[in-house]
């Protein structure tokens, strides 16, 4: 108790400003700097398709891609990310056409309830660009920080290998 | 009501609460199907069909319970127990109350009025009997972890921060949580399965016995989403309350219940959940504490639960199952002893059925079952995925292949001998019982016959290999369910019943088995669920709800269909004046006659005639009387599991199912429900177990790294086969609900193939290297 006690005298910290380039639009947040990439997200910008599903990096539903690569947003404070270009799942269509990654989740079956979707999405998508997998072994371990309790796992994996046929190896 | 929900949100467009919510969602609905292919105008059931939520799903628009981002929003976090008996002798609030943006911390002492007796806190899900756990109702401690106080604050992160300040002093009692030291104490739980013959008696004459116990520790459903409320508190008291949830009216009249409301002043909606498996089936008590907030406060009040937090809900029950099995040297059965005994709380008693399997699929003239209770300081055990059988037929699937070893004789051909075609516990025939079918072809399409079956002798260079297989076997329930069609002039057929989606695919069967009805392209059909105000519909549970929907649908259907044909009769020239409803079928958007449908008038031309712009009916499903019967559903799994004996890893190499459950609405939904269901039950034999530190009553592993489930890496190739099963009795349609038979023998069947490889006997789930190792 006496650590917490000590603790009770810590105010809530001051807000600073952010600026992220979220799907391609700039947007400047004003947030205390211990709000979570994935809170500012979901709670200030409205971007609920990111999933919060453990908030300690330990089931991948928070998966954002930022600069390119894929990380856990909720590991993330949004301050460390200031002039970062973040893209999440609202910005994987282009012009209405769905990614190759959502079309091919869609024709596999690759979800259940949806909520891990999001990011297997966009870990997908990083995977794709880092082009380090290969074989169905390697997508499969280079996977494994997305949990998917349904278990759509097999479709999942069939959706991204016909996804990197479609688009070739690129990202 | 149109209040605006994402004012804090400057890119999402504005969207409105209620109706308007859920047509939004419902758009995105549309929006896939019209992507799919329809040219068929009536067979839409039996064919594999994308979900037609699918495009919401991996967009992102899809919104579940935590998601909507409502002007005024206040922001909830709950602080848990850390005692798991006693009572709350002091709450410390000051400290949390100083900091800024906290606006109220709500514990027992000064929230809001809640009823006082049982029955309000009773729902459809709550065991027979008992007293429900009311959330933070009073100063006793039932378990650890219980939400004591609610702080609320103005953002999530002050809210969080809060919570970790708010001091809590218990008077602590003698706890026990420890199943195995309980087990002296369980009491036996009548179950509605009788014994036959002597089977003590029996066992004991038996040419060849195996006796054995079985253990299959706590394990907790874990879905993606948390749970999570979302309280919309209106001026005249009204109440939408956004909710994860299997049952949306079921959490209604549990808060209309709880909070003494009328039933028009409480609205649940729910139109996507996260995942399930059973956890959903009860209202969780985040529901309460939202509820509580909103009404204290008078403003919208959200809040989520963290995943330490998830482990305080319920779970499959730990369960020490013992087996004991007579048979004569032909494999023949003759004595089943199968006694159960499980975990419930202090203060309810939840059981399921584990014991009673046998009596479905083996021939025994001679059976005991016993299912018994042990009390333990945690919450009421709950329903997880197949409930009973999941744990039961582990139990007996394991047993039986260490009596096909005792005997000698392969494992399916074990079972073939002990097949039975009528239900024993009630002797009853069955609707429609493939499973002779499914060990055939699961057992073909595996390469059964090749198996060698000398634990040991099977090798994959320096990995061991090992086959085994089980038998699954599930109810085939229907439930009474109501749906509405309203079918518009230009076609549009809208079709609603207040079911949860919960990743099932019951938004895309009912669009099929609504199509197919009306005679419309499943692109002119939207599905409306997950709203308390829709026609009545029971918990997502069981399985029953595809069969329990889709005939309440094709009733509805039926019904626009007769009042088409009324209309229909006064036209000039109608080719219907003699037509009885049965003469009649929608099909490509007409009226026509069955057998003859060039004689037909388009659907818009009776709805002009008639001068309705829509016709609306709302339809009871009805099913014959099959009482007579006994309904389930059956299935043969076959795994292959590799084993680096120096290190003691297992893996999953491969999986069949042969799946019997008559008729199959949607093969691809279908056949992803099987396949989420093996990956269910490999985590089961090898990575789940809720450890508990029994000095402190506290989940050890209360998060989803230490906590162990599949990932990506543990699952390699599973295939899924549907088996030929018509049932013409059953119900119209001649299907039965999948969503539980692929998890049940899975467990076993990995068992089973460890046995195989290793000639190692693990009885304790999970089977993890250490046990393993310890026999190697």
């Amino acid at each position: 108790m006496s650590d917490v006690s000590r603790s009770a005298a810590m105010a809530a910290p001051a807000t600073i400003n952010v600026t992220l380039e979220v799907n391609g639009r700039s947007c400047t947040l004003t947030i205390a700097p211990w709000t979570t990439l994935l809170d500012a997200l979901r709670d200030r910008l409205g971007l609920t398709g990111t999933k919060k599903g453990c908030d300690q990096g330990q089931c991948g539903a928070c998966t954002v891609l930022v600069d390119g690569r894929r990380i856990n947003s909720c590991l993330t404070l949004a301050v460390m990310k200031d002039g970062a270009k973040v893209t999440t799942i609202e910005g994987l269509e282009t012009d209405g056409t769905l990614h190759p990654l959502q079309q091919a989740f869609i024709d596999h079956d690759a979800f259940q309830c949806g909520y891990c979707t999001p990011g297997q999405i966009c870990s997908a998508a990083g995977l794709i660009a880092e082009g380090k997998a290969k074989t169905p072994d390697q997508i499969r371990e280079l996977m494994s920080g997305n949990i998917c309790r349904c278990g759509a796992y097999p479709n999942i994996l069939a959706a991204i290998q016909q996804a990197m046929t479609a688009m070739g190896g690129k990202s | 009501m149109s209040t605006d929900v994402n004012r804090r949100d400057p890119l999402a467009t504005t969207v409105a609460f209620g109706s308007i919510e859920t047509a939004n969602a419902q758009a995105a609905v549309q929006a896939t199907a019209q992507q799919q292919a329809s040219k068929s105008m009536s067979s839409y059931i039996g064919t594999p069909t994308s979900r037609v939520d699918g495009r919401a799903k991996v967009t992102g628009q899809a919104k579940y319970a935590g998601e909507l981002n409502v002007a005024g929003l206040v922001y909830g976090s709950a602080v848990g127990a850390t005692v798991a008996k006693g009572r709350i002798v002091r709450i410390n609030a000051d400290d949390a109350l100083k900091v800024p943006g906290v606006l109220d911390v709500l514990t027992h002492q000064n929230r809001p009025r809640m009823a006082d007796n049982d029955q309000a806190y009773r729902d459809d899900a709550a065991p027979e009997s008992g007293a429900p756990y009311r959330p933070l109702y009073d100063d006793r401690i039932l378990f650890n972890g219980q939400p004591v106080a609610l702080v609320l604050a103005e953002d999530w992160e002050t809210a969080r921060y809060a919570a970790m300040l708010v001091r809590v002093e218990y008077k602590a009692e003698d706890h026990v949580t420890d199943l195995h030291a309980a087990r002296g104490s369980a009491f036996v739980v009548e179950k509605p399965e009788k014994p036959r013959g002597d089977a003590a008696k029996a066992f004991a004459a038996a040419a060849v016995r195996h006796e054995a116990e079985y253990f299959i520790p706590i394990e907790h459903h874990n879905p993606m989403e948390l749970f999570a409320s979302t309280v919309v508190w209106s001026d005249d008291g009204k109440l939408t309350v956004y909710d994860k949830t299997q049952g949306v009216q079921n959490v209604q009249r549990y808060l209309c219940g709880v909070f003494g409301l009328k039933s028009d002043d409480v609205t649940v909606m729910s139109p996507f959940m996260g995942g399930g498996f059973g956890s959903g089936l009860r209202p969780q008590y985040q529901v309460v504490l939202a509820v509580l907030g909103a009404m204290s406060l008078k403003r919208p009040v959200r809040l989520v639960l963290n995943r330490a937090q998830m482990y305080g809900v319920g779970y499959r029950p730990a369960t020490i199952e013992r087996l004991a099995l007579g048979a004569r040297a032909n494999g023949e059965l003759e004595a089943i002893t199968h006694e159960a005994i499980a975990v419930t709380s202090q203060y309810e008693d939840f059981s399921r059925n584990d014991t009673g399997w046998s009596g479905i699929l083996y021939k025994s003239p001679n059976a005991r079952y016993t299912h018994k209770l042990a009390r333990l300081d945690l919450p009421t055990s709950g329903d997880m995925r197949a409930p009973g059988a999941a744990t039961g037929v582990y139990a007996l699937e394991a047993a039986m292949d260490e009596l096909a070893v005792a005997l000698k004789l392969d494992p399916v051909e074990l079972r073939l001998r002990c097949y039975s075609d009528r239900d024993q516990n009630e002797d009853l025939p069955f609707t429609s019982k493939s499973l002779r079918e499914c060990y055939r072809q699961g057992a073909e399409a595996f390469g059964w016959s090749k198996r060698n079956p000398e634990p040991r002798s099977m090798r994959d260079g320096k990995e061991l290999v090992g086959w085994g297989m089980a038998t699954g076997v599930w109810e085939a329930l229907q439930m009474p369910a109501s749906a509405r069609i309203v079918l518009t002039a230009n076609g549009h057929t809208e079709v609603a019943t207040a079911a949860s989606d919960i990743g099932t695919g019951t938004y895309t069967i009912m669009a099929q088995v609504a199509a197919d009805r009306m005679g419309v392209p499943i692109d002119n059909v939207t599905v409306r669920l997950g709203d308390s105000t829709l026609p009545a519909c029971p918990i997502e549970g069981g399985s029953w709800i595809a069969a329990s929907v889709s005939h309440a649908i094709i009733g509805a259907a039926d019904e626009v269909r007769g009042e088409l044909l009324r209309i229909a009769k006064t036209m000039p020239d109608t080719p219907f004046a003699d037509a009885l409803a049965g003469d009649v079928v929608l099909t490509n958007g007409k009226l026509a006659r069955a057998g003859d449908v060039a004689r037909s008038v388009p659907i818009a031309d009776v709805m002009r005639h008639g001068k309705v712009e829509h016709i609306e009916r709302i339809k009871d499903n009805t099913f014959a009387d099959i009482s007579k019967y006994a309904r389930n559903t059956h299935s043969a799994v076959f795994v292959e599991v590799k084993i680096d004996e120096e290190i003691g890893i297992i893996r999953v190499t491969r999986a069949v199912s042969a799946v019997a459950a008559g008729r199959i609405l949607n093969p691809k939904t279908a056949g992803n429900q099987v396949v989420g269901s093996v990956v269910g039950g490999i985590g089961m034999a090898l990575h789940e177990e809720t450890l508990i530190d029994h000095a402190f009553g506290r989940i050890m592993n209360a998060n989803i790294a230490e906590y162990h489930v599949p990932v990506h890496a543990d699952i390699h190739d599973i295939k899924v086969i549907f088996v030929d099963e018509p049932d013409s009795i059953i119900n119209p349609l001649g299907m039965k609900g999948v969503g539980e038979i692929g998890i049940v023998g899975v467990a076993a069947a990995v068992a089973n193939a460890i046995y195989h490889a290793t000639g190692k006997r693990v009885r304790d789930l999970p089977i993890t290297l250490d046990k393993l190792q310890r026999q190697l």
